[in-house]
């Protein structure tokens, strides 16, 4: 008993760590006030040993606590992908709080809660494990929204976030009680067995379609989206980064956990509603960010489209979605937290200043951002040799081979129409002169690092995509 | 050794990275042409010690592949980053490492005080790592990066001094000669794609060894073959200069003159015989396209070789002599004679890239000029470049014992032995006029009086410069006896060498094996005479009188114009192709067809965009029970599609 107790906990020791050093964080923030490096340094050091961990435990796959927990493999490839997305964004985030006066130790701890959740969420076995995490992750998130809190954009999102977030959980969490109610039990893999069965029942697919919406919510898909542009434009720009980056491969993660690898709905009704969203997002995302004029909401839109591709693997199903959309998650992760953190650099203090019209003659003043953000931004339309190109190609590889052609025409063309929005930013950073307002982009050494580490993996992956695909294949 | 292979292709791409990325920065031209010449010679070295590595292992057991990494996977669709090391890729690596390496160090002198030093050496760095992916690629996808790699390099590299002018039919700057490189490559690298697509289609894999292993059954004459090797073989014309679309090669000539030695005589237009070589194996089973490969190279030796005779630009010569050359070796490898067309790119290597390097040399001390007219009498001040450059000149004119002997003897046997008399006498014909224009050549530069203007004060080059062609000049030398035929009591060393690369192809051809030497005595003593006679003539004529062209000229009028003009295909391109396509598009496809219908549609469908943007965005009210409310209306939807 003891000793399964331990190899348990061993295991599970990414999610155990970061509970720990979640809780080490909150301690060093209430006994001593200012400076936050000592916070920083301690969550940086503490998210490397961390994804040291999931590497450690990557080979032993299997399930811990009587099966509510999933272990190694697929566990250990989600843990690092968002351990990673929280390093990153609290590099490029480190002088960003301090511009705007969000330089609180809670900012550090609440990233590490948020981490801990999303890593709970994409490894829980047990659907109170997968809400708890949902929950944990949450909740955090919705304070970090408005951490500025006397800044009003800032505190609009965090409530619009909050009030839509509850209630779209209350669908995901009715769900899972019709689930509960029509099968006795909560444990996945339980259910997973006897899957044909239920597929038949009417009430279990309608807790099946609720939890639907609660996830399309957390990603970001049509019609779940309106919260998206409002709460990316009016959070800290690293907040939203991290929300459309660390949120989004964690809904995504569980998403595919639950209804791709386990459940397995392929080619039942769910499958219908999946393609419709995505389809839905593909075209409303890409559309509506044609006419944005704030960076941040453009990115928003772009989120909202990128779901939709991400979607397509979803539809398609089986082995090479899985890995196709985990490979996109990676590359979109990259390119969106260096986005983001490129915006949050030419920030104004007071948050304003990241209209798209304030990137003109940004080639001028700082050559190596503007070369940079022109990089991510031929990554987010999938040209290579950008990781971007390779995440796309994947999915569309999936979603051909098992008959969804017609998804990847959608996908190709709205992708064309994305170009427009993408490169208008090239174009305006490079070929527009400098407004009036002359903004110089402050970042610091972490951040320049940071920027540097997700530039060279956009590129990296690009050119060498198995570096990232060896790991995300073959987890199932 | 092989294991290391990837190294041969690291050490350039490091230096490319740090003159790249650095050079700016380091501005020093001895550090710069250092390490770009240092990449390249660490990789010879390294390249020797794997060939060293394979002489010691049995014939069969010298080929291997090496896997680097997967470069990309999807579904049934593989293609690695491998590299095939066997005795045919491990020859053009000391071909392309070894002359590459002499022409980087060459280069250091050449370019002293060329504001862009960094630039040029970075740009070396990345052809000699495009062409080693080239050639020692397992598949056609990886062989495909390099081709198009060097393309690239060409390209770049032709345009090297952009600001500069440079003459020839609808070219103004040696920009337009780097643009005419490019897209005329263009059509050949298309087919070379075509070919790769059929390839995939009819044998579902794209690596060498498991294409050569399925043709290994196929029947000769296979419809598919034949297209796949067509298509191929017109990739090859593109890169190797061949008929149809040879034009852009002397116009190539614009770049710096250790760039035309490099890519454009020894290495990169030899890899269209590279890869019909890797391929040996697909053609031996089309035959039709074989024999189509062996015309295209005779009339394109013929035709190059009497254009050559009528050119004043020095390096004009050389380009068509070059041109010329390739159309031997595609000539060996159309009669199935696929040893022999390699061993002439090797033996071209040494002996061209001596022949541009001193022509190299010769301009540099002329001060820019390149007109042969306005030389002569060099000999005395450069006799570094003059004995390297005469003894190359004997090399290629066939003069025995040197390396040019041998392998063009061998193709003129191969092709009347194989192929037909008629291809031996036109390959024979192209002998003597490569001999004549060669001397005409080495006459008019440096034998005779000085006709160069008071103000040049012409002088031997830099040591660093003098090395390489002396380097050149003795491999050009000795270069040949790696295949000493047997009727000359030789053992053909690279015969055997490479015979288990082509023992398939050999065995698909079943070509009769010639055990009467009488014939091969005749024809060797006939080429030997053919070079004499031209050497004898070229000479005698153009030191007697250096405006013989004059009178020549005005004896034969038109046939001395059809030759000094290149006859006339540029102008015919460009009247047949060129402006109706410019024409077209202007009137018809950009005018019409992409104002009228395809921006309409374009704009018009942006406009839709644009119009469902502004009215979708609407929707966005910023008031959050509206977004709860359409939340529910998705739900609904959501749980409809799944009840119904």
């Amino acid at each position: 008993m003891m000793e399964q107790l331990l190899t348990d906990s061993l295991n599970t020791a990414p999610i155990t760590g970061m509970v720990i050093l979640s809780l080490i964080v909150v301690m060093i923030n209430a006994l001593k006030k200012e400076p936050l490096a000592t916070e920083y340094w301690v969550s940086l050091v503490g998210i490397v040993i961390n994804i040291g961990l999931a590497v450690w435990v990557f080979p032993e796959r299997g399930t811990a606590f009587s099966g509510s927990v999933m272990t190694g493999g697929y566990a250990s490839v989600t843990a690092i992908i968002f351990l990673t997305a929280a390093a990153l964004t609290i590099m490029l985030a480190r002088v960003y709080i301090d511009k705007i006066g969000a330089n609180f130790g809670e900012f550090f701890h609440l990233i590490l809660f948020v981490t801990t959740g999303m890593m709970s969420f994409a490894a829980g076995l047990d659907l109170l494990v997968t809400f708890v995490g949902l929950e944990l992750m949450s909740i955090p998130l919705y304070v970090l929204a408005g951490i500025t809190r006397r800044n009003l954009k800032a505190t609009e999102a965090a409530l619009k976030y909050f009030l839509l977030g509850a209630f779209s959980t209350g669908f995901f969490v009715y769900g899972i009680g019709l689930i509960y109610g029509m099968t006795g039990t909560t444990k996945i893999l339980d259910i997973a067995q006897n899957i044909n069965a239920y597929s038949s029942e009417p009430l279990f697919m309608v807790g099946a379609g609720l939890m639907l919406v609660g996830f399309a919510f957390k990603v970001g898909a049509v019609p779940f989206h309106m919260w998206v542009p409002d709460v990316y434009e009016g959070s800290p720009t690293m907040v939203s980064a991290f929300m459309s980056t660390g949120v989004k491969a964690a809904a995504f993660s569980a998403l595919l956990l639950v209804f791709t690898a386990t459940f397995d709905f392929m080619h039942s009704s769910i499958n219908t509603v999946v393609a419709v969203l995505s389809v839905a997002s593909m075209v409303i995302g890409n559309i509506v960010a044609l006419s944005q004029k704030n960076f941040k909401r453009m990115l928003a839109y772009s989120s909202i489209a990128h779901a939709g591709y991400m979607l397509i693997g979803i539809t398609a199903g089986g082995g090479v979605s899985i890995a196709g959309v985990l490979f996109y998650l990676v590359a979109y992760m990259l390119t969106n937290l260096g986005a983001f953190g490129i915006a949050s650099f030419i920030e104004n203090s007071d948050q304003t200043g990241t209209d798209i019209d304030d990137f003109r003659g940004l080639y001028q003043r700082h050559p190596a951002l503007a070369v940079i953000l022109g990089v991510f931004m031929f990554s987010l339309i999938g040209l290579p040799p950008f990781a971007g190109f390779f995440g796309k190609y994947y999915i569309f590889v999936a979603a051909i081979e098992n008959g969804y052609t017609w998804l990847t025409i959608v996908g190709v063309i709205t992708s064309m129409i994305s170009v427009y929005y993408y490169l208008r930013v090239v174009v305006v950073m490079f070929f527009q002169p400098e407004g009036e307002q002359v903004q110089t982009a402050r970042f610091g050494r972490e951040g320049a690092f940071a920027l540097a580490v997700a530039a060279a993996g956009v590129l990296l992956i690009g050119v060498f995509p198995s570096v990232v695909l060896d790991w995300v294949s073959a987890l199932f | 050794m092989h294991q290391y292979v990837g190294l041969i292709v690291l050490f350039p791409l490091i230096g490319l990275l740090i003159n790249g990325l650095l050079g700016w920065k380091i501005k020093n031209e001895k550090v710069i042409g250092s390490i770009g010449s240092g990449a390249v010679g660490l990789s010879f070295a390294l390249a020797v010690a794997i060939f060293i590595d394979m002489l010691g292992a049995a014939p069969e057991q010298r080929s291997h592949v090496v896997e680097l990494f997967t470069w990309i996977a999807a579904g049934s669709f593989k293609v690695s980053a491998a590299y095939q090391v066997d005795q045919l890729s491990v020859l053009m690596t000391l071909v392309v490492t070894g002359v590459g390496f002499l022409i980087h160090v060459y280069s250091i002198g050449y370019m002293h005080g060329d504001r862009s030093f960094a630039r040029f050496f970075t740009y070396l760095n990345l052809f000699i790592f495009a062409m080693l992916n080239l050639v020692l690629a397992d598949n056609y996808v990886l062989m495909f990066l390099g081709w198009e790699g060097v393309g690239l390099c060409s390209y770049l590299l032709i345009g090297f001094w952009y600001q500069k002018k440079f003459e020839g039919v609808t070219i103004t700057w040696t920009g337009d000669a780097g643009n005419k490189a490019f897209w005329v490559n263009r059509i050949g690298d298309f087919a070379f794609m075509l070919g790769m697509f059929l390839i995939f289609k009819e044998f579902g894999t794209l690596t060498f060894n498991e294409v050569m292993g399925q043709a290994d059954t196929m029947a000769v004459g296979n419809s598919t073959v034949f297209w796949i090797t067509l298509l191929l073989f017109i990739g090859a014309t593109g890169k190797s200069a061949q008929i149809p679309l040879f034009i852009w090669l002397p116009d190539a000539m614009a770049g710096p003159t250790p760039v035309s030695a490099l890519i454009h005589a020894a290495t990169m237009v030899t890899a269209g015989v590279y890869m019909v070589a890797r391929n040996s194996a697909l053609y031996a089973l089309a035959p039709d396209t074989m024999m189509v490969v062996a015309i295209v190279g005779a009339v394109t030796a013929i035709m190059a070789a009497s254009i050559g005779i009528a050119q004043n630009d020095i390096k004009k010569v050389l380009a068509y002599s070059t041109v010329s050359q390739l159309g031997y070796m595609f000539l060996a490898l159309g009669v199935g004679a696929f040893t022999a067309g390699i061993f002439h790119v090797m033996t071209h290597a040494f002996f061209k890239a001596c022949l541009f390097l001193g022509s190299g040399s010769v301009i540099h001390a002329m001060h820019e000029e390149q007109d042969i007219r306005h030389m002569g009498g060099l000999k005395k001040v450069m006799p570094y470049t003059y004995w390297t450059f005469l003894i190359s000149s004997f090399a290629i004119a066939g003069f025995p014992p040197l390396s040019g002997f041998f392998s063009k003897d061998e193709i003129l046997w191969k092709s009347f032995a194989d192929g037909s008399p008629i291809l031996w006498f036109i390959g024979a014909a192209a002998a003597l006029m490569t001999a004549f224009y060669m001397f005409r050549m080495v006459t008019l530069t440096f034998e005779g009086k000085p006709r160069w203007a008071d103000d040049k004060h012409p002088h031997e080059s830099p040591p660093s410069m003098t090395i390489p062609l002396i380097a050149l000049a003795a491999l050009a030398v000795v270069g040949g006896f790696v295949g000493v035929p047997a009727v000359l009591g030789g053992g053909n060393a690279i015969h055997q060498w490479l015979h288990p690369v082509f023992a398939q192809a050999e065995k698909t051809m079943a070509l009769p094996e010639h055990h009467a030497h009488t014939t091969e005595y005749i024809l060797m003593a006939i080429s030997v005479a053919i070079g004499v006679t031209g050497w004898w003539v070229g000479r005698r004529m153009f030191l007697k009188d250096p405006n013989a062209d004059e009178r020549i000229a005005a004896k034969t009028g038109f046939l001395y114009r059809l030759l000094a003009r290149k006859y006339f295909v540029d102008e015919a391109y460009d009247a047949a192709v060129v402006r109706p396509v410019v024409k077209t598009s202007d009137s018809f496809l950009f005018r019409f067809f992409d104002v009228r219908i395809i921006d309409g549609i374009v704009n018009g469908a942006g406009a839709l965009a644009g119009w469902t943007s502004r009215t979708l965005r609407v929707i966005q009210t910023g008031v959050v029970q509206n977004y709860a409310a359409l939340i529910v209306v998705g739900l609904v939807i959501v749980l409809g599609l799944i009840i119904l």
